[in-house]
C-alpha cells in the first residue's frame, strides 16, 4: 500500500480524482460515518506521487513513501 | 519507481474540520502548518483568527489561537507581536473580514509596519453568513446581496489589498497572492507562505499572502467546477504572483 486513507475524513469533493494522474481514485460504494462516500484507491495504479495528498482540503490522504 | 516521501497532514492541524466539501481553507490551513513545519516554528505560533468561515480553522488546532471581535484580527496580531517579539504571529481571516469589516484594522496594521503574517482566504463573498457580497466579489457576481448581479457603478470595484500593501507601503515586507486550483499552483502558494513566515522571523516587517479559494456552496458550483472558476474569472482580476518580494526596496 502507497498510500493510507483516512475514510472518516473525506466529504466526497473529488478534487483528488480530478487532479489524480493516473486516474486511481474512485469512489467507494459504502458510507461513512459523516455520510459521504469516500474514496478509495487503486493500489496497483497508483505511483504514489502525493498529488491526492496535495489538493485534499480535509487531509485524508497520507502518503507512507 | 521515483522515490517517494512521506508526506502526512502536521499533528497541529490533523483534526477533522468543519469545511464544506471542496473548501480551500483546509489546503491552506495545511500549507501553513507544513512551511512552520519546515521551518521548524511548530511551538513558537499564535493564531489570531478573523470570524468568519475562518473560524473553523480554531475547532482543529493543537495550538495557541484567539478569535477575535469580527475584523479586528490585524489590531489583536500588533498587540500579540508587541508583547511577544519572538513568536510567530499569523492572522488568518476572510476576505469580508480582513477587507469589509477589518479594513481598518488590517490597512493600520499595515500603515504601521508590524511585524505580523496576514493571511487572507479570499473567496469573493462572506461564506459562512450566506453567501453575502463583500469587498472583493466581482462585477456582476450574483450573492444573496447582489442578487441582480454586482452593479459597481453603486458599490465600487473589487479591491486588490495585496497590491496596495506593495505600491504604497514602503516598508512592508513581503505581498503576495496564490490560490489553490491546481497542484502546481498550491505548492507554489507554499512558497508565499513560506516567504512571508521567514520574512518574519527575520523581523523584516509586515507580510501578506492572499489565497483565491473556492466557495462551491455559496458559488452554486461542483468544487470542480468551482477552482475553473477561479482559473477563467478570478485569476485575470486578481492576479497570482508576488507583489514585493523580500528585500526589495519600493521602486
Amino acid at each position: 500500500m502507497k498510500v493510507e486513507i483516512n475514510r472518516a475524513r473525506c466529504k466526497e469533493c473529488g478534487l483528488c480524482i480530478h487532479n489524480c494522474p493516473k486516474k486511481c481514485i474512485s469512489k467507494s460504494g459504502e458510507l461513512n460515518d459523516a455520510g459521504y462516500y469516500p474514496v478509495q484507491i487503486d493500489d496497483d495504479a497508483c505511483i504514489g506521487c502525493g498529488i491526492c495528498y496535495t489538493v485534499c482540503p480535509d487531509g485524508v490522504f497520507h502518503v507512507l513513501g | 519507481m521515483a522515490a517517494t516521501r512521506e508526506r502526512k497532514v502536521p499533528a497541529l492541524v490533523d483534526k477533522p474540520m468543519d469545511f464544506c466539501p471542496g473548501c480551500g481553507h483546509g489546503i491552506v490551513s495545511r500549507l501553513i502548518m507544513e512551511a512552520l513545519e519546515e521551518l521548524d516554528q511548530l511551538n513558537n505560533i499564535i493564531f489570531p483568527i478573523g470570524v468568519g468561515c475562518s473560524s473553523n480553522l480554531g475547532a482543529g488546532l493543537e495550538c495557541d489561537r484567539l478569535h477575535c471581535c469580527h475584523g479586528r484580527a490585524g489590531a489583536v496580531a500588533t498587540g500579540m507581536k508587541r508583547v511577544s517579539p519572538d513568536t510567530l504571529v499569523v492572522s488568518y481571516q476572510g476576505d469580508g473580514d480582513a477587507y469589509n469589516i477589518g479594513i481598518a484594522e488590517t490597512f493600520n496594521a499595515a500603515y504601521r509596519n508590524e511585524n505580523i503574517t496576514v493571511i487572507v482566504i479570499n473567496n469573493t463573498n462572506f461564506g459562512m453568513t450566506g453567501g453575502q457580497m463583500s469587498l472583493t466579489t466581482m462585477e456582476g457576481q450574483k450573492t444573496s446581496t447582489s442578487v441582480h448581479g454586482r452593479d459597481c457603478s453603486v458599490t465600487g470595484y473589487p479591491i486588490r489589498f495585496p497590491e496596495i500593501v506593495a505600491r504604497e507601503f514602503p516598508g512592508a515586507a513581503y505581498a503576495a497572492r496564490g490560490t489553490v486550483t491546481t497542484p502546481a499552483n498550491i505548492n507554489k502558494l507554499k512558497g508565499y507562505i513560506k516567504n512571508a513566515l521567514q520574512a518574519q522571523l527575520n523581523h523584516e516587517g509586515y507580510s501578506i499572502v492572499e489565497v483565491l479559494s473556492p466557495c462551491p456552496i455559496n458559488w452554486g458550483l461542483s468544487p470542480v467546477k468551482a477552482m475553473e472558476r477561479i482559473e477563467q474569472e478570478l485569476i485575470p482580476y486578481y492576479p497570482i504572483g508576488e507583489f514585493k518580494k523580500r528585500g526589495e526596496e519600493q521602486k
